[in-house]
């Protein structure tokens, strides 16, 4: 059945009624069909009157969709595939349809029903599952907790110190993002909505944002325009993964790394504010283009300085890789196998650390990464440790990568027109972000407006991979787990 | 562990030397605090900047002055590329911390307004401020960049700022995010929880004015109608530099 599905490539655009539409039994059947193929969910979305399934084919690069129209009542599939626990969860809750047999039914971020004051209370609301007997305890933490951060509700169900479960509600950090771009036009406030999906990933969501509303309107970029788009994503995730490293230190108590890493991470960031002025690379990443360019004279110096910078997180990284207490905190720690983090749905460093092969960049290819590929770096433990390693093996690659294309940076000009967007048509559009693959679903209306927009950060497919991670750990285990992963509140929430 | 300690002679200092020396050069094309040029500008016939901006930073006041409000500026720029007479630029200027709400709308080449806090709890927490972090809808840039304050380079531990873990810990709040409806009774808690006197910074736009969101019925559009204000410290995110100066400024630790 899932034979039926419309197959389309990362940006293409697809007219939607070429998408087949079946009743909600085929509709299911064909995407266990697909998931039990090896196929991947990656977003479920309400468009119109419809539900879509979107599922990646990582192997070929091609995604395929289905829908079908809206109904009352939705058997779960979430046991049998439990990635898709978190998307029927979303479902249930944006348009009010039943799960029947969900393990956990309950809403994934608790949409402000009215907007009124009483609903202030309701994300309180969420019912946690219990465990008794002798011993059993509850720790709860959040939305405010400690340090720096964004908020979130953690409940660990605990015997003695040992985690038996760890459940996360979220919620907290939503801000009606993706109800405010439903019938809008694509305007500046569209990509400025985008660098805030998540703040730290400001690069990764605009670039999938621009790439959609790119293949819808067929304009081809200029190479220079993709190569310096890639910089900026690289820089972004070598930046984001500096500081993961550092984190991960911080957790374990080996301050030297912390430290140094602490600093370089706002070293790398402080290299994008040379490209755009920002640290975040606001205001870069513009529908046709980019909207800065770079001298002789800047990539010059921005060369120097990701080398220089380089070389000192070459230093702070190899210290972790060479203590023995670092490395007796990291390994067997927060263990997701490979089986399981397929069967999660698992994404980016994440899922590369426990074994997956996956990385849109490879897979998905679009921009700069046609012409120049980067190789996938895997490792297969699944621990604390595969995480850390997997961002250093990223780290080395991105930055070899950047120095090359700002070395190499084609001529041309940096931005082309972006026509009216055409009617009644649908694109995806995913990016490999530094947590992992972004999906963008863009659908547009009878005039050419944004009908639907459909944000999926790799956070959402994540998250139930941190609360297996710790399953089984000493509870003091979990903030070095939470940092290997270090996901996205607000991009979750949105 | 001779490792570590090479690694650490070849790491070096980076704290910067600010106050007592100038701060660090801003990146070239960083868009720091708005100058506006009024005698260039068409007054009330014209709206193109106002048109363009996504946050509605932009208006004419009364007498046909323009008029940019840096509590909702997002620093994005469109204004400057929209505008024939180029009538309004982003300077290098990185100073942009208010004690008032008023303060922060700029009508024509100002100098930034002098703010400190009132006597009693400037000597209260001028050598020892601890705040408590609120992130109530922000995206993570405004938090990371706070976060940043405590790396070395910054270093806020020498001032006797530190960020703590309690509210009850707590000598105020910094916040940011518009504040979402979901965070909302979390923020009155964790405001409540710290003991008084207690001072409240508002990070970044959102939490200043809502930023973005402020039609957003999923925000309470900033923390204004929440929660008395003491600091604002504009941008999105602000600069390390901003926040750093701001709060220098509010326990009058630099001159302005």
């Amino acid at each position: 059945m899932i034979s039926q599905a419309a197959v389309i490539h990362n940006n293409e655009p697809i007219p939607l009624k070429k998408i087949p539409r079946l009743d909600v039994t085929d509709f299911q059947q064909a995407l266990s069909a697909g998931l039990d193929t090896g196929l991947a969910i990656t977003a479920l979305p309400v468009v119109g009157d419809d539900i879509l399934m979107v599922l990646r084919h990582d192997q070929q690069g091609r995604l395929h969709l289905l829908r079908t129209a809206k109904f009352n009542t939705w058997p779960s599939l979430a046991v049998r595939f439990p990635q898709m626990a978190p998307l029927e969860r979303e479902l249930a809750e944006e348009c009010g349809i039943n799960l029947k047999d969900h393990p956990h039914p309950v809403p994934l971020r608790y949409l402000p029903r009215n907007g009124q004051e009483h609903d202030s209370g309701y994300i309180g609301s969420h019912r946690f599952l219990r465990a008794r007997g002798e011993e059993m305890h509850e720790v709860a933490v959040g939305p405010v907790h400690a340090g720096i951060i964004e908020p979130g509700h953690f409940r660990f169900l605990c015997h003695g110190e040992t985690l038996f479960h760890l459940e996360i509600s979220l919620g907290y950090q939503h801000r009606g993002i993706e109800k405010a771009l439903g019938n809008s036009r694509p305007d500046k406030r569209l990509i400025m909505l985008m660098e805030t999906v998540a703040g730290d990933t400001s690069i990764g969501h605009t670039m999938a944002c621009c790439q959609a509303l790119e293949g819808l309107t067929h304009c081809q970029l200029s190479p220079r325009a993709m190569d310096i788009r890639a910089i900026a994503l690289e820089l972004e995730r070598v930046a984001n993964h500096v500081g993961d490293l550092g984190a991960m230190a911080m957790d374990v108590g080996y301050a030297p790394t912390a430290s140094f890493c602490g600093r370089l991470r706002g070293a790398f960031l402080n290299i994008t504010a040379m490209l755009c002025g920002n640290r975040y690379g606001r205001g870069v990443v513009i529908p046709g283009g980019v909207a800065h360019d770079l001298d002789a004279e800047l990539i010059q110096k921005m060369m120097t300085l990701v080398s220089r910078h380089f070389d000192d997180v070459t230093e702070a990284a190899n210290l972790l890789w060479d203590n023995p207490s670092v490395l007796a905190r990291m390994e067997e720690t927060g263990v997701v196998t490979k089986k399981h983090a397929r069967k999660l749905g698992l994404l980016g460093p994440a899922a590369r650390a426990s074994g997956l092969e996956i990385d849109a960049r490879t897979d998905f290819q679009t921009g700069a990464y046609r012409r120049h590929q980067l190789p996938i770096s895997v490792w297969f433990t699944g621990d604390v440790y595969g995480r850390a390693f997997v961002r250093w093996l990223e780290i080395q690659r991105s930055v070899t990568y950047i120095l090359a294309r700002l070395k190499e940076l084609p001529p041309g000009n940096t931005q082309q027109p972006v026509t009216e967007l055409p009617a009644e048509q649908l694109a995806i559009s995913l990016v490999e972000g530094w947590r992992g693959t972004i999906c963008h679903v863009v659908v547009t209306g009878k005039k050419g407006e944004l009908k639907t927009y459909k944000v999926v950060d790799p956070s959402v497919h994540n998250w139930p991979g941190l609360a297996l991670a710790v399953r089984g750990e000493g509870i003091m285990d979990f903030p070095i787990c939470n940092k290997s992963f270090n996901l996205s509140y607000c991009g979750h929430d949105l | 562990m001779i490792r570590s300690l090479l690694a650490r002679y070849h790491q070096g200092s980076h704290t910067i030397g600010y106050p007592a020396e100038p701060a660090p050069e801003m990146p070239a094309r960083y868009q720091g605090r708005p100058v506006i040029n009024q005698q260039n500008c068409r007054g009330m016939a014209c709206s193109l900047c106002q048109d363009c901006c996504p946050s509605a930073a932009l208006q004419h006041i009364d007498s046909g002055e323009l008029a940019l409000d840096m509590g909702r500026c997002l620093f994005c720029g469109e204004c400057t590329r929209v505008c024939p007479e180029e009538v309004i630029h982003f300077s290098n200027e990185f100073r942009l911390a208010a004690g008032q709400r008023d303060d922060l709308t700029i009508r024509a080449m100002e100098p930034p307004v002098e703010l400190r806090l009132d006597t009693l709890r400037r000597k209260m927490f001028r050598r020892s401020l601890k705040l408590r972090q609120v992130s109530a809808g922000g995206c993570n840039a405004c938090e990371s960049d706070t976060n940043v304050l405590g790396t070395i380079v910054y270093d806020l531990g020498r001032f006797g700022i530190e960020f703590v873990a309690s509210p009850r810990h707590a000598d105020g709040l910094l916040v940011t995010g518009p504040v979402s409806i979901n965070m909302k009774e979390a923020l009155l808690a964790t405001y409540a929880a710290v003991p008084e006197p207690k001072i409240v910074i508002a990070t970044g736009a959102c939490a200043i004015s809502g930023g973005l969101f402020t039609t957003h019925p999923e925000t309470t559009a900033g923390i204004e109608q929440l929660l008395p204000v003491d600091l604002y410290i504009p941008g999105c995110p602000p600069h390390p530099m901003t926040i750093l100066e701001g709060l220098l400024q509010l326990l009058d630790l630099v001159p302005r």
